[in-house]
């Protein structure tokens, strides 16, 4: 039995009962679409067609229709992998994470969380299969091929090969976590629908769910266990894609302290994202109750807590580029600083350092437009930090006669730009015709942590 | 008779003769085979599965047949030619020779193609270099821009038609008394000359007009004037200790540059055995290859040239005691220097100049003479004939023509209104000439205006020969039957004059009459045996040539009159160009895509300014984005992008010939600026300089400029370059000052006793190369050798302005800093007349491969034999290996290079005629896989297989790389380091020659790139040994 302090705060404001719970999310599955929603989706679809005709033209005529060059191999490409794939991070770290520690405030946010997770890491995997210079051949990557003299194995020795591993098993249990949390909530959905393809299709999606006391504790235990095995992931996934820079030889990227460092940035730009989006969840379809400024604070926190992690490791590099005394090192730092690129790394700094500190003060991390503003500013920090290690750690390495500039052309914006589309696109799918807010869970928090309780006491 | 055969019965049923068995025993299956069920159990119908049946293949078939499939014709040789094996390459001796420039050449054929040109080593000329020009000149035998066939009027015509018209106007025009001329660039083949005399003799006031585009008629007026020798000398630059030139590019185009290279570089090869080397001052306007290559080098302007040249002679004057001349005064920097070394090493030493002032040429003959350098360094018994355009003569012609004096002219293979300088005039002359014949391969400038093009063959079409030198003699043969139905211009002339003689014969008969004498039985197996040797010697007398020295002091005054020391005013100096020379391959992409050995700027030519006027314009380069300056010449105004070029003499401007072409075809055309009209004639020698009337008329619009290497300084990394002073290396034998140690637990040691890797064993062979930064002198026939032997593609301008280039071999090229190693913003900038180092890289092929462990579908493979390979059809395309390579060697397929009309300057492999070069040898990459240097895996494949025929070890003779192979400088070692006989390991001075990767070198200069990495390349580079005093940054 869990038992809740009463000084905590309540979880859910609002008196709600379990109908409550179960009308002010179900009403948005089950009404119409409404202007802002089919706006919002027009808009969505406008970037994913606009992008995909970069996409197209890029598939059709090849990589170099990027600003990409013979010193620069990766840029926009990897920079929007890494980017997305951070941002996919804290979907799994607070359902799986925080159900591990028994943070019951992350019943209301963890569904659209998770939902995120999937769509981010979904726009991340388009990355690494379309920057190939023959993506038709990809499978190559991960696919030993049998020829007459023997099957010729993948190079297992290859940080990208490993990429692959861990991106797909992050992605599989993710997806299956996230699918299994929905499944009594699709049911409520089925229950209430009163039209006969609504039923069909949820009672589909929902399994056949019965609600019985054995399901329910089979629901747990599944819970559990999938969170026992996301948990590892959430910190494997990021360190991996940070093996892609650490274990090769160019300064800058040959770093030790690139996996605690990733795995931060990561957290940090993946509430950043949920934060950005929550809040206009909650606005738009009416959620304060659930999603309070109380969560909206502890998740600042955490911001701010990973935006300082990250702020040592940048004066970590620094240091150890000094304390090495590799020549290399020491100048892929200075030009990092004040090289022709000083501009994508004190955006970096100033976004990802500077900026989140700003939440020690209370009423800025307690404020909605303020908490708005600075999630986006660390997504635009953290899309720097990527950009500054891929480029300007390429473009002046060893060999000054191959030193170059890196500048991307309209297909490395519009592919961008299609990632864009294609998240949303999925994204406000999922807020119309999925249940934004894990109602089962929050329904298992209602009677021990909201207002009712509270009031009766 | 008694049948005695055995009988061996199927089976006892067959003995017993069973009566089952007899009734199937001639059935092939005995049992009931259901083949034609239906016909039996019906009425002989067809059943409705057999209609399926043939309904789904009728479908499949005719869903196949839809398919076009591109029809693709293989025929086979229905009498196969002798000594024409697919698959096999033959190799034949010919000569390079056009417009003067010279090699003796080897020519590899492959099913009858020609596809890549070597040198030959047997030639005491070139012997066995070769440069960017003459490497690519094979593709342009496959340009689809030639004429392929006779024209009238700008119409095709055929070959009886333009004949008969021709002649009948001759004859009518040589019965009228009229003059006639033909025009034509340095010709020294003497069977041609002697066709060209038959012709003139035929037809009465002819004369043979020889131009050159670059002009060196001032040295041979000068010879004139000091011995009685109308001629260029043979100079030795391997016998100078020391050598001294005024802005002659010996290295790169001036005369011969491959033979001078070849001589030039045996005096800068050191070792610890031989610690000698030659010092060399260059004194000179534009940073020239020579001038990169020199330990002093002086920065002058045109108008000083003179006074440089006097005050060198009254220095040596002085320390010979001799008389001097008199002359203004000026201290140039280093000449001081310059003249007591000279004098120190009299008659080893060598002064030279490019200047086109007879008079300066004068004087630079007295110099030699009072060093005694005649008969040592410099023969006039051996007159060279690289250059013989007479200016006054061609001067003379235009006049005549302009005065309607001329009745007839051929432009035999030269090109007037572009490359003459006096391409108006030529324009306007040729209205009034009555007939006009050409003889060029294309539609050019001169040849768009002319009544009658008669097109000669391609010179690997054709049978000449060569006289490079007196008593040099080269023959050239086709390697391929004609292409189109061009006809050898020597076979028009001789049409013309009214033989019927063939060329071929002619020039057989003249061999026979003039070279051969009972050298050998027969004239046949002279014939044959000159041929296969491509070269022949004969000795000439040698004669006692002594100075006649009146002519000094006119000279000399001549010079103070025309020089001045001080001028404000702006200079021009014209210059042409290592890969595009005067314009005569302008159609080559291969050379428009060659970067320039100092600029690294392609597809293009621009003004070279200083560092200091670019501040005071404002313009900052970066990343080969500058500005558009607008020049003022002679009152003519043009627009051309500025390139800021450490090393140009202060007040000056450079801008390269040969560029600005209109009638080239589609690779030449429009690219840069023409600046042959600013070539103007002084006394009647044309001068490449211009002292007045220059300006720069401000800063226009932005532009960008494709280079291949936009980052001028090595940034004081040693890793990189190592360098060291002549007088440290004699001293201290080991010599390398920078040795990178790594720090461990048991103190500092050095990289190569540390690893993570096990290693890879080699049992056979173990391929390396060792480069000489000291005799590379960043000529780049390397770049080009490698792109013909490798099919490279050419990507065109605006994708090398993209930095996708796709050499595999670059010469990167560094200059000197000011700054000190810890002022990183400071060792941006180049000095303001920096020293230069020229360093060849390609693949390193890592023993410790960081691209190897980083490929996701192992693409990217070490070989057994030491070599890192690439598999094509493996490579998925993820840049990793790229990105993780610390020498940046790889290149990226970014777009389909091949059969894209988005790419069709890239001939070579966008139209049929252009494919016939491909080497069949090295797949054609498609889209979006890696490439790279494979140390021509091709080649060693090739002779490891001639040795196993031959049942013996592979040699060193047996392969060797094409870049080692085009080398003029012999700076690139290739070879087995498994093998303690090869030349590699005798100059590596290898230890062991064991399976293990990792071999202990002893040569005291062998470093590698980067090595404390640990990558531990098979590429070994010899640090570079400056002959200088002290280490001076500013040189």
């Amino acid at each position: 039995m869990d038992v809740t302090s009463p000084v905590r705060e309540v979880l859910v404001t609002g008196n709600k009962t379990y109908h409550d719970v179960s009308h002010d999310i179900c009403r948005h599955v089950e009404a119409k679409p409404n202007p802002k929603w089919m706006g919002a989706m027009a808009i969505s679809l406008g970037a994913l067609f606009v992008g995909g005709y970069a996409l197209a033209i890029t598939l059709w005529d090849g990589i170099g229709m990027w600003g990409l060059n013979k010193t620069v191999g990766w840029a926009w490409d990897i920079t929007n992998f890494v980017w997305w794939v951070g941002i996919g991070h804290a979907g799994t770290l607070i359902s799986a994470v925080l159900l591990l520690f028994r943070q019951k405030w992350r019943t209301s946010i963890n569904r659209a969380a998770e939902a995120m997770t999937i769509f981010a890491v979904i726009c991340a995997l388009l990355f690494p299969l379309i920057h190939t210079g023959r993506p038709w051949l990809s499978f190559y990557w991960f696919v030993p091929i049998p020829n007459t003299w023997g099957s010729l194995w993948v190079n297992f020795h290859s940080p990208l090969l490993w990429d692959f591993f861990a991106i797909s098993t992050y992605f599989t249990v993710s997806l299956v976590f996230w699918y299994i949390g929905l499944i009594p909530d699709f049911a409520t959905i089925r229950d209430r629908a009163t039209n006969k393809i609504s039923k069909a299709i949820y009672g589909a999606l929902s399994f056949g769910w019965d609600g019985a006391a054995k399901t329910w504790q089979r629901y747990e235990t599944v819970s559990l266990v999938l969170a026992g095995l996301a948990t590892p992931l959430v910190l494997s996934v990021h360190t991996i894609v940070s093996f892609d820079f650490a274990t090769s030889v160019i300064p800058g990227w040959h770093t030790t302290i690139f996996p605690p460092y990733f795995v931060a940035g990561a957290i940090f730009s993946g509430f950043a994202m949920v934060l950005t989006l929550m809040l206009v969840t909650r606005k738009v379809y009416k959620l304060e109750d659930y999603i309070t400024i109380n969560h909206i604070e502890l998740m600042n926190i955490i911001i701010m807590i990973t935006g300082s992690i990250v702020g040592v490791a940048y004066i970590t590099e620094l240091f150890m580029a000094w304390y090495s005394g590799v020549q290399y090192e020491q100048y892929a730092f200075l030009n990092r600083a004040t090289g022709p690129y000083w501009w994508a790394y004190w955006s970096m700094m100033t976004c990802n350092v500077i900026s989140p500190q700003l939440f020690w003060f209370k009423k800025i991390r307690t404020n909605l437009y303020a908490t708005f503003a600075l999630s986006i500013v660390v997504n635009i920090g953290m899309w720097f930090e990527r950009f500054v290690i891929i480029v300007t750690s390429l473009h002046r390495d060893y060999l000054p006669s191959s030193w170059a500039m890196f500048s991307p052309t309209i297909y490395d914006m519009g592919i961008y730009l299609f990632s864009f589309g294609l998240f949303f696109t999925l994204f406000f799918s999922f807020a119309k015709f999925f249940p934004v807010i894990n109602m089962a869970e929050v329904k298992s928090v209602l009677k021990t942590s909201s207002g009712e309780i509270v009031n009766k006491k | 008779m008694s049948n005695h055969q055995k009988t061996y019965w199927k089976g006892t049923e067959q003995l017993t003769n069973d009566p089952s068995f007899v009734k199937n025993a001639d059935k092939e299956f005995p049992e009931y085979l259901p083949v034609n069920s239906n016909k039996e159990n019906d009425n002989g119908g067809t059943s409705r599965r057999d209609f399926l049946k043939m309904m789904g293949f009728g479908i499949a078939a005719a869903s196949l047949a839809a398919c076009e499939a591109p029809v693709r014709k293989a025929i086979p040789y229905l009498n196969k030619p002798v000594d024409v094996d697919p698959g096999i390459a033959n190799y034949y001796a010919s000569t390079y020779s056009t417009g003067g420039d010279y090699a003796s050449i080897v020519v590899k054929t492959r099913e009858g193609r020609p596809i890549k040109i070597e040198g030959n080593k047997q030639s005491p000329i070139t012997q066995g270099g070769v440069s960017a020009q003459v490497e690519a000149s094979v593709l342009s035998l496959y340009d689809q821009e030639r004429l392929v066939g006779p024209l009238k009027g700008g119409k095709a015509a055929n070959w009886e038609d333009i004949d008969k018209d021709i002649i009948n106007q001759l004859n009518n025009i040589s019965a009228s008394g009229g003059q006639i001329r033909i025009i034509s660039n340095t010709e020294n083949s003497p069977s041609t000359l002697k066709v060209i005399n038959q012709f003139a003799e035929k037809f009465g006031n002819t004369e043979h007009v020889m131009y050159d585009a670059v002009s060196a008629y001032g040295i041979i007026k000068a010879n004139e004037s000091s011995f009685g020798v109308s001629g260029i000398p043979s100079y030795d630059f391997s016998r100078a200790n020391v050598i001294v030139s005024f802005g002659a590019d010996f290295l790169g185009t001036w005369l011969s540059p491959i033979e001078f290279t070849k001589q030039y570089s045996r005096t800068r090869k050191v070792s610890s055995e031989d610690k000698t080397m030659s010092r060399h001052y260059q004194f000179e306007t534009n940073l020239s290859l020579s001038g990169a290559n020199a330990d002093y080098r002086t920065p002058i302007k045109p108008s000083q040239e003179g006074l440089a040249v006097a005050a060198l002679y009254n220095e040596v004057a002085k320390l010979t005691g001799n008389s001097g001349i008199s002359t203004t005064k000026f201290e140039f920097n280093h000449m001081a220097k310059a003249a007591k070394d000279l004098v120190a090493t009299r008659g080893k030493s060598l002064v030279v100049s490019g200047s086109n002032d007879a008079d300066v040429q004068i004087l630079v003959n007295g110099i030699n003479n009072m060093l005694g350098n005649y008969g040592t360094t410099i023969n006039l018994n051996k007159v060279a004939y690289f250059k013989k355009g007479n200016d006054e003569q061609f001067s003379n012609f235009i006049k005549e023509a302009n005065a309607g004096n001329i009745d007839a002219v051929i432009f035999y293979n030269s090109n007037p209104v572009y490359d003459s300088g006096m391409g108006v005039e030529l324009e306007k002359a040729l209205t009034k000439i009555a007939l006009t014949v050409s003889t060029s391969d294309r539609n050019d400038e001169t040849t768009s205006l002319v009544k009658y093009v008669a097109p000669d063959h391609h010179f690997l079409e054709s049978w000449n020969d060569a006289e490079p030198k007196q008593g040099e003699l080269s023959l050239v043969q086709p390697t391929i039957s004609p292409l189109f139905k061009t006809r050898q211009a020597q076979d028009s002339f001789l049409k013309w004059s009214g033989s019927q003689v063939a060329y071929y014969d002619f020039l057989r008969s003249n061999w026979e009459s003039s070279y051969f004498a009972s050298q050998e039985p027969t004239f046949d197996i002279f014939w044959d045996r000159t041929l296969y040797n491509g070269v022949l010697s004969v000795s000439g007398e040698a004669s006692e040539i002594s100075m006649n020295t009146a002519d000094l002091a006119s000279s000399a005054s001549r010079i103070n009159k025309n020089y001045t020391a001080t001028n404000n005013g702006m200079e021009l100096s014209l210059y042409t160009k290592v890969s595009i020379g005067t314009g005569f391959h302008s159609n080559n992409p291969w050379l428009q895509e060659l970067p320039d050995p100092i600029s690294k700027a392609t597809w293009e030519n621009y003004a070279s300014i200083s560092q200091k006027m670019a501040n005071e314009l404002g313009i900052k380069m970066f990343e080969g984005k500058t500005s558009v300056i607008t020049v003022t010449i002679n009152g003519q105004t043009i627009e051309i992008p500025a390139l800021v070029q450490p090393g140009q003499a202060e007040g000056t401007i450079g801008i390269a010939l040969g560029y600005g072409r209109k009638k080239a075809g589609k690779v030449g055309n429009d690219i840069g600026v023409d600046a042959y009209p600013f070539v103007a004639t002084v006394n009647g020698v044309k001068s490449y300089s211009l002292t007045k009337g220059v300006s720069i008329d401000g800063k226009g619009a932005e532009y960008q400029l494709a280079q291949t290497q936009t980052h001028q300084t090595f940034m004081g990394r040693e890793t990189v370059i190592q360098e060291a002073l002549l007088s440290d290396y004699k001293k201290k034998g080991w010599h390398r000052d920078f040795q990178p140690q790594i720090a461990t637990s048991k103190g500092k040691v050095s990289p190569s006793k540390l690893t993570l890797w096990n290693g890879h064993k080699y049992n056979n062979h173990h391929w390396g190369l060792a480069i000489d930064l000291n005799s590379c002198t960043g000529c780049a026939a390397c770049t080009v050798a490698c792109q013909s032997e490798n099919n490279i593609p050419v990507v065109g301008k605006a994708e090398v302005a993209m930095r996708r280039d796709m050499q595999w071999m670059r010469i990167d090229r560094y200059y000197s800093s000011n700054a000190d190693v810890s002022d990183h913003e400071g060792l941006e900038k180049a000095a303001e007349n920096p020293e230069v180092v020229f360093q060849p890289m390609m693949c390193q092929h890592c023993n410790n491969a960081p691209c190897e462990t980083v490929c996701p579908v192992a693409a990217t493979t070490h070989s057994s034999e030491g070599l890192n390979q690439m598999t094509y059809n493996r490579c998925v395309g993820t840049r990793y290996c790229a990105n993780n390579c610390p020498y940046k060697v790889r290149r990226f397929n970014w777009f389909k290079y091949h059969d894209n009309s988005k790419f069709d300057k890239n001939t070579s492999m966008n139209n049929t005629l252009g494919k016939m070069v491909l080497n069949p040898d090295v797949t054609v990459r498609s889209r979006g896989v890696m490439e790279k240097c494979s140390m021509c895996v091709q080649r060693i494949q090739a002779g490891k297989l001639q040795a196993k025929k031959e049942k013996r070890k592979m040699e060193d003779k047996d392969a060797t790389t094409a870049c080692a192979s085009a080398c003029p400088s012999d700076a690139i070692i290739f070879g087995d380091l498994n093998n303690p006989d090869s030349s590699i390991s005798q100059y590596l001075k290898l230890k062991n020659h064991d399976d293990e990767p990792i071999k202990e070198v002893n040569n005291e200069r062998a470093y590698h790139v980067l090595e404390e990495l640990r990558v531990a390349p098979n590429v070994w580079y010899m640090t570079k040994i400056r002959n200088k005093d002290k280490v001076n940054n500013e040189a």
